[in-house]
């Protein structure tokens, strides 16, 4: 069968993301580049964590970070993971309609989010916290940034995935690049936890 | 059934740009590596005429610093690990009984990003001087140095290194998901295991390096603080970071020699690798304490005696999985019928000149002693007879070994002879008097040293050593050349080969085996052999099979890096966002365009299985 043809309910697999060599491939490759990932954020979570107390004469965490704000930010990408989920169970049940409408919603929340964080940085910005501040600005703007840089190349994977396959259906092609993104989605959602922990409330209690 | 005819016959240049054959692919790397390991070398004989005699004045100052520092980045980066890159393409599906990789076109992609990466950091020496911080790039060298030079650095590394990372990811795909039937983990050929744990290697390593190189790139270009003690940086951060990559770096080189030894000395020696389920777990234990040791190369920071033992000591414990290597290397050979072909003459010298390095290493494992040893020329001795003596010369052993699979001739004997012998004994020419060298007091890195200080003696052997081994190479290169006639074409099984890659007919198909074959043990082919088969049982029916299409799209998008490089060393942030739109505009179509790849049709695959040629 053509990878590309849309799939009936008739001969739909239980797992068609991984229902070829192709997807079986992505699938693995995908959770191994996460793995990558993993060490990429944690390198620089290490910088930050030595650099966080470095802010010389201009405001610590403890002064800037607002955590209503944040909070809000947090239940939006939080809510935007559950959506994803909602979508990745409409692609295993052959619902695309289902699934392109909890994808949309996925990618509202998370522009949602961005639109809050450019917010928060122009805030600090004017509060006299910039990149090249003091070493915690620099150290503050690349983790907070490089999070904020995979939110904003999600949400252009998913959009241009949408539109692509607006009128296609689900099919063995296309099933594991839906699934591919709600994996990334989630990492991207689990290293915000840790932000928020990490950066956010550990600043807040100094 | 559906077929797809898109497929388009390319020919001559654009066959090689559009390619994403693995074992194309391999010849690329190799090509390319070889080329900047020729550049690379060349930088360390001009260094070497330096030092040749006391007070010497030929390339002094900043001009013996850029040298030095592209010496070693070229090596490592774009000599090294691009030539292993080539072998693992070449020769990794073929052991498994794959038809290709995981991803072809993200293979395409790692090959071309490796290679605008490399020309960038090169194309320095003609845009206002080459970087002069050292491969290490320690800060503040690196962040205080006014000219563009640490630029180039910083963005071919960056492009070169996402290329790797690509490739770290499709060889641990392609070996769990597209091994043969039968093909089990503990059938694996020693090669494809270290390429195994060697990629897991990159996949944990390199993002490390990627943020070094942000960080770096940030401080230089958007006037970060990381680095800068001034407003609050802390310099110790990018040595953390560097080492942290730049330790496992190490293993991500030496393991896949280890794994070309292995192959080696077992098919010269006629017999089975000895103790092979122990050098599976050596590799992958080296490989797990490649990671817990990277603060030895910061013994003398200032860390304090805690941190320094633990440190000591996990850095001692590589030395009892690597001498599990050792010996069976030298058990496998014990009692074997030797054939002592070129390939075997490498891999029979490397095994006590890798030995040597290793001792030199767990003498410098030790803290107290290494406050001594530290950035002495001891150092470069026992760093270049890891890499050199192990790596390089694993590397000439594997370029002898596979060169009929790759290429579909011989190497002459006689020439590879005189190869081995000039450049071994040049080998230890050079580096075996840095070992005193050091021990006397001769700092690395400096241009020069006065004479009456007992140095000139030694020097002057290494460096007519340097030109032994450059004239071993060009041995190399004629020796590729004659090859070329027909006098050298090649059977499909020259060297009686125990693996799978001597199962095919020269030269190997485009889709590698007609028919999947089925592994019945390790060693396939030698099993099947041994059962009177003389080739591999196949465990498919003929059928049409799948190919990936040729693609344009890596070569454009990595050109668009490329570019965008530029932008940033100038700081022009037209051409940086012109390049970094090229690449999105080739991720774009590379995403909407559906490419299904086209089919070989089974009467096609018939008459090749009937014409000899699958």
């Amino acid at each position: 069968m053509n990878a590309g043809e849309r799939l009936t309910d008739d001969n739909f697999p239980a797992h068609p993301e991984k229902a070829t060599l192709e997807g079986k491939n992505k699938f693995l490759g995908f959770w191994l580049f996460l793995g990558g990932e993993t060490v990429l954020f944690a390198t620089l979570f290490g910088t930050y964590l030595g650099l966080r107390n470095m802010h010389l004469d201009g405001p610590s965490g403890e002064e800037l970070f607002s955590l209503p704000l944040v909070f809000l930010a947090t239940m939006l990408l939080l809510t935007s993971s559950l959506t994803s989920v909602y979508a990745v169970l409409s692609l295993k049940q052959n619902k695309v309609r289902s699934l392109q409408g909890w994808f949309i919603v996925t990618l509202l929340l998370g522009l949602g989010f961005l639109g809050l964080e450019i917010y928060e940085f122009i805030h600090y910005v004017h509060e006299g916290h910039t990149f090249t501040s003091s070493a915690f600005g620099s150290a503050f703007y690349t983790l907070v940034g490089f999070h904020g840089g995979h939110v904003l190349f999600g949400i252009l994977w998913i959009s241009t995935l949408l539109a692509r396959n607006w009128n296609r259906g689900i099919t063995l092609a296309n099933a594991p690049k839906y699934y591919l993104f709600a994996l990334y989605w989630h990492f991207v959602d689990v290293v915000w936890v840790f932000i928020f922990t990490v950066v956010y409330l550990m600043g807040k209690v100094g | 059934m559906a077929t797809h005819e898109s497929h388009k016959k390319r020919s001559g240049l654009m066959d090689w740009l559009t390619t994403v054959d693995h074992k194309k692919i391999g010849i690329l790397y190799l090509l390319a590596g070889g080329f900047f390991f020729l550049i690379g070398g060349l930088e360390a004989i001009l260094m070497r005429i330096q030092l040749m005699e006391p007070d010497s004045k030929i390339f002094t100052g900043e001009l013996y610093n850029q040298l030095l520092t592209m010496h070693g980045t070229t090596m490592i980066f774009l000599a090294a690990m691009p030539i292993i890159f080539g072998f693992m393409n070449a020769i990794l599906p073929l052991q498994i009984g794959a038809r290709d990789v995981a991803f072809p076109f993200v293979n395409a992609v790692g090959f071309w990003l490796f290679f605008f990466g490399g020309l960038l950091l090169n194309l320095s020496w003609f845009l206002g001087g080459a970087p002069e911080a050292g491969w290490t790039a320690y800060a503040p060298l690196s962040t205080v140095a006014e000219d563009t030079g640490v630029d180039f650095y910083v963005l071919g590394l960056q492009i070169a290194g996402a290329g790797t990372l690509a490739g770290g990811i499709n060889f641990l795909v392609t070996v769990i998901n597209m091994r043969a039937p039968g093909m089990t983990f503990m059938r694996m050929p020693l090669f494809t295991w270290a390429s195994f744990v060697t990629s897991g290697l990159i996949l944990f390593a390199f993002p490390a390096l990627t943020v070094g190189i942000f960080l770096l790139m940030f401080e230089r270009v958007f006037e970060a603080n990381f680095f800068n003690a001034d407003m609050g940086g802390n310099v110790l951060i990018w040595e953390h970071i560097f080492w942290i990559f730049g330790h496992p770096e190490v293993y991500i080189l030496i393991l896949p020699a280890f794994g070309i030894i292995s192959e080696i000395v077992s098919t010269f020696s006629s017999k089975r690798l000895f103790g092979y389920s122990a050098m599976v777990f050596a590799t992958v234990l080296i490989g797990f304490l490649g990671f817990m040791v990277w603060v030895h190369h910061m013994f003398t920071v200032g860390l304090g005696p805690v941190a320094n033992s633990i440190f000591a000591v996990a850095t001692m414990a590589i030395a009892i999985p690597t001498g599990v290597k050792i010996f069976n290397w030298i058990f496998t050979m014990w009692g074997g019928q030797i054939r002592f072909t070129t390939a075997m003459l490498f891999a029979v010298g490397f095994i006590p000149t890798f030995v040597m390095g290793g001792v030199t290493g767990v003498m410098l494992s030790v803290p107290a002693a290494d406050y001594q040893y530290h950035d002495s020329y001891f150092v470069v001795a026992h760093f270049h007879y890891v890499i050199v003596g192990g790596l390089i010369l694993g590397l000439f052993a594997g370029l002898y070994y596979w060169y009929p699979r790759m290429f579909n001739r011989v190497l002459n004997e006689t020439l590879g002879k005189w190869n081995f012998w000039l450049f071994f004994i040049g080998f230890h020419l050079t580096f075996f008097p840095q070992h005193w060298l050091g021990l006397m007091g001769m700092p690395r890195r400096v241009y020069t040293y006065m004479s009456g200080q007992d140095l000139d003696g030694a020097n002057f052997v290494s460096t007519i050593g340097a030109i032994l081994m450059g004239a071993g190479t060009i041995v190399l290169l004629i020796n590729i050349v004659i090859s070329a006639s027909s006098k050298y074409a090649t059977t499909k099984d020259p060297w009686d080969g125990r693996t799978l890659e001597w199962a095919m007919p020269v030269p190997t198909p485009e889709y590698n085996f007609a028919q999947t074959p089925l592994v019945r043990g390790l060693d396939a082919l030698y099993v099947e052999k041994t059962a009177g088969n003389g080739e591999m049982t196949p465990a498919e029916p003929v059928g049409e099979i799948h190919m990936p299409n040729g693609s344009i799209l890596p070569f454009i998008m990595s050109l668009g890096l490329f570019i965008s490089g530029f932008g940033f060393i100038y700081a022009n942030w037209i051409v940086a966002g012109a390049g970094l739109g090229v690449v999105l505009i080739t991720m774009f179509l590379r995403s909407v365009i559906d490419d299904h790849g086209y089919h070989i049709h089974k009467e096609e695959v018939e008459a090749d299985i009937k014409g000899g040629r699958a």
